[in-house]
């Protein structure tokens, strides 16, 4: 049976980015209703918009006509700008995961950043999209779905301009369907061909915002789903929300990111019942998983495989991290296999146990022992990493090589209090417990033999370190 | 005496003991000297859907000119193989390879009721599932599985890439990613990760096992792969490519010792909706670069008929082109046979027939599984049957 402590540390973990440092006190003493309420309570105020972009960029994409107006000069500045800009907006968004208080926002923003994978170099629109996601999160589906199939990063991502009247491109209605809502063979090639023709006219106005142009659009009759109709493309979302399917399709996948790697079908089919029902809203499907008594069960703790992601905001949640260089986070996420805003392809990152093998595995385990902690003001060892251009790109990066040191100062502070108190012989238990899902897989005098015990302090620090770098703690 | 190197090495337990390897047995590390007989598989997937038609051009069919007005590639511009067809201008290396009979190229390979879908398609192909059924497992770890004892070693299946692809991983074994060997080398000097597997005390949580293994069977796939990596003094000059560097490094694990049979590498930058024109002239380019090199490489160390380089698509694109300048996603598509062992060679079976399309597509003729049997069977020595669940029809390219 595990303990509160396990529960509440579990449900942490799972709908947010794992127990901050500063938690402790709720961790040990809160039941875990109280925790969830809290979680909620935490996410109920809208976000406020991440906005990495200057006046002069903003206005650029905003009027890209302006762009004609500067001179050779003029336009490197600005290239150079957005390069800076792609960078910021995934460190800005991974520091919003470490640091807020909106734990449950951000965890369920950054699935839906999964499942609804784009990819754009327009940052501003990069923007807008991240606000439809965290807005909505916890939301309603039908109006994320619309919202961010009529967002401009998805719509030129998916072709939605190509698509038009006598011409179709099939993509978007492809994606919608396969991946968005139905899930595989819940449709037929028919479906998608009429569905691309009832999203004909829709188009993205210059400032990202979506527009519609009736001479574009197909408006003569189609049949989806056996359905027959002078339909338009928000009549075509409406048919897919409609089908059960679609809340079974995404259930399943909520489940393997909230739950277990390998999902119960009893348990899909119960809890999609429960989000149809609601008429997909979100905060009804996590209710039903968050305060279901077989969720705390024994055998769901250590179920998952962290994501790249988890791992990073969670190593910052328990000792705050203030790189000298933040261009290393981006490195870190393209060598574990998750860049933010960066998918590999439209069906997003498959997760579970493809985030393990030959090369990520001792890359997640080498991880915490590539920090040096240094004090503030001290002399920079390291020049800038520049790696903006290998990460977003197919450029195959460096690896993270012999030699590779990130400068960095850590906040110990919250994270040592938690064990006044605790006997010396007993302290790496303690650190497994308040770190791992699951028991120590190897004999506790192996942390304690690599840790540094010249003073207690050195001692929780190196061992901490040590438990971070172990396989088990790759699970949550 | 000359012991045969290969068979000496294979019959010790490679997977903890580190090799020593005595100094006079380096006088003998030249080329040729690796015992011909060990054929190796070279898995070239093109991902996103190359455009076949554009590739292997049917330069006296009306019917693709008139499909295509202003994608198709007029005659001239093409590199003439045989009186039908002519390759994409950027595939100069392969068209080498055709005029020295090193090329072979099967037309209409697909499967029944073919998926229009990247990553379907995709995982039928690396599954090597029918189009209706979801399987976890790929084609080339269920090799692995098959091998003896115990199911192979992971350096038999190495994959060039960030992460392993479906088609690597067995049932029981998984094949071994990796993006270079430098990288693998500082692994093998990690104490902490070696301990870490040493001590390992066995809790049955199955999470953690999974992590476990991987974790083992990673250090010893390193120390493999790094020795055998670094035998062979530098070669031919390859292109600086993503491709160039992973062939690079292919030809000099395929010259060592090492008990790799299939290699695995991707290219991408074939889904050519918008703008085909220049994206696939790029695409193709950097393929041709690096496997000229490669070619030239291989030759070189006399190897090159031990090899089979096969360059597979998850399907090939519409015969008409669309309003963007670009072809959509298709069906059957043309495979690529490249080595120095073909008993077939050129147009291995007629073009693909474009007055008779299934819905704007080209209709299979070959079920890529043929090919993947043929492969197993004739090139691997292994069981294709148990391998692929049932028997397919062999081909006679090799």
């Amino acid at each position: 049976m595990p303990t509160q402590q396990q529960k509440n540390q579990h449900l942490l973990r799972r709908a947010g980015f794992g127990p901050a440092a500063s938690q402790w006190d709720d961790v040990q003493r809160r039941s875990t209703a109280e925790l969830w309420s809290a979680l909620k309570k935490d996410s109920a105020a809208a976000p406020t918009y991440l906005n990495v972009l200057d006046e002069e960029l903003l206005s650029t994409f905003r009027s890209p006509a302006l762009l004609r107006g500067y001179d050779e000069a003029g336009r490197k500045r600005v290239a150079a700008k957005n390069r800076v800009a792609l960078r910021d907006i995934n460190l800005r968004w991974l520091r919003e995961m470490s640091e807020s208080r909106a734990q449950l926002r951000e965890k369920m923003a950054f699935f839906w950043h999964g499942h609804f994978p784009t990819y754009t170099l327009n940052i501003n629109n990069a923007q807008l999209l991240l606000h439809v996601l965290r807005t909505h999160a916890l939301g309603n589906f039908r109006t994320l779905l619309t919202q961010v199939s009529q967002s401009a990063a998805m719509m030129l991502y998916l072709n939605a301009q190509q698509n038009r009247k006598g011409h179709p491109n099939e993509n978007f209605a492809r994606e919608v369907m396969e991946l968005f809502t139905l899930g595989r063979g819940n449709y037929t090639e028919k479906d998608i061909q009429e569905a691309a023709r009832a999203f004909t006219g829709w188009r993205v106005e210059a400032d990202g915002s979506f527009g519609f142009k009736d001479s574009e659009h197909d408006g003569s009759s189609k049949t989806i789903f056996g359905k027959t109709g002078a339909w338009k493309g928000e009549d075509v979302l409406g048919f897919l929300l409609d089908r059960r399917e679609t809340a079974v399709h995404l259930t399943r996948k909520l489940y393997k990111f909230l739950v277990s790697d390998t999902p119960s079908e009893p348990r899909v089919q119960q809890l999609a019942d429960v989000f149809y029902k609601s008429g997909y809203e979100i905060s009804a499907l996590l209710d039903a998983i968050f305060t279901a008594p077989w969720f705390y069960e024994t055998e769901l703790l250590g179920a998952r495989i962290k994501s790249p992601i988890e791992l990073l905001a969670g190593i910052r949640r328990t000792i705050p991290l203030t790189l000298e260089n933040e261009e290393y986070y981006l490195l870190l996420q393209r060598v574990l296999g998750q860049t933010l805003f960066y998918p590999p392809n439209v069906a997003g990152w498959p997760g579970g146990r493809t985030w393990i093998d030959s090369t990520t595995l001792p890359a997640r385990m080498r991880l915490p022992g590539l920090l040096r902690e240094v004090s503030a003001g001290a002399a920079s060892g390291d020049g800038p990493v520049n790696v903006v251009n290998t990460v977003f790109s197919n450029a195959k990066p460096r690896p993270l090589g012999k030699g590779t040191v990130i400068n960095t100062r850590i906040d110990w502070t919250a994270h040592l209090k938690r064990f006044d108190g605790v006997k010396r012989e007993d302290l790496t238990a303690a650190i497994s417990e308040s770190l791992l899902a699951i028991p120590l897989q190897v004999p506790a005098s192996l942390v304690t033999g690599s840790a540094d015990a010249g003073t207690r302090e050195s001692f929780l620090r190196t061992a901490t370190l040590q438990v971070m770098a172990l396989p088990e703690y790759q699970l949550c | 005496m000359l012991i045969k190197r290969r068979s000496f090495l294979q019959a010790t337990s490679l997977a903890t003991a580190s090799l020593f390897v005595p100094k006079f047995l380096k006088a003998f590390e030249a080329p040729r000297f690796v015992p011909p007989g060990n054929k190796v598989v070279v898995m070239l997937q093109l991902t996103g859907g190359n455009d076949g038609l554009n590739t292997v051009v049917p330069v006296r069919n009306d019917l693709y000119y008139k499909a295509r007005p202003t994608l198709a590639l007029a005659r001239e511009k093409t590199l003439a193989i045989g009186d039908e067809a002519g390759l994409h201008p950027a595939l100069t290396a392969f068209a080498d390879a055709w005029n020295d009979g090193s090329l072979g190229i099967v037309n209409a390979v697909g499967y029944p009721e073919p998926d229009r879908s990247h990553f379907r398609s995709m995982d039928i192909w690396q599954s090597a599932s029918d189009s209706s059924e979801f399987v976890n497992t790929g084609w080339i770890g269920r090799y692995l599985d098959t091998q003896a004892p115990k199911g192979g070693r992971p350096t038999q299946a190495l994959e060039f890439d960030d992460a392993l692809s479906l088609a690597m991983k067995g049932a029981q074994m998984n094949g071994l990613a990796l993006r270079d060997p430098a990288q693998l080398a500082s692994l093998t000097g990690d104490r902490f990760l070696k301990e870490t597997v040493l001590q390992h005390t066995d809790h049955h949580h199955e999470q953690a096992e999974y992590l476990y293994k991987t974790l083992s069977a990673t250090l010893s796939g390193a120390e493999q792969i790094v020795k055998n990596a670094r035998l062979r003094a530098g070669s031919a000059a390859y292109p600086n490519s993503a491709m160039g560097k992973s062939l690079k490094t292919i030809a000099s694990l395929i010259c060592s010792d090492i008990d790799t049979r299939v290699y695995y590498l991707s290219h991408g930058g074939f889904d050519t909706h918008i703008g085909q024109e220049l994206l696939h002239q790029r695409a193709l380019k950097e393929m041709n670069d690096a496997v000229g090199a490669f070619v030239k490489d291989l030759k070189a160390a006399g190897r090159f008929d031990d090899v089979l380089l096969v360059g597979f698509s998850e399907f090939g694109r519409r015969v008409e082109q669309n309003a963007s300048k670009g072809t959509d996603h298709g069906s059957a598509n043309s495979l690529f046979l490249l080595g120095g062992g073909l008993k077939q060679k050129g147009m291995i079976n007629a073009m693909p027939d474009l007055a008779d399309l299934d819905k704007g597509d080209v209709r299979f003729k070959v079920d890529f599984r043929q090919v993947y049997a043929t492969l197993l069977n004739k090139w691997l020595g292994a069981d294709d049957k148990a391998v692929l669940g049932e028997s397919f029809a062999h081909l006679k390219f090799i």
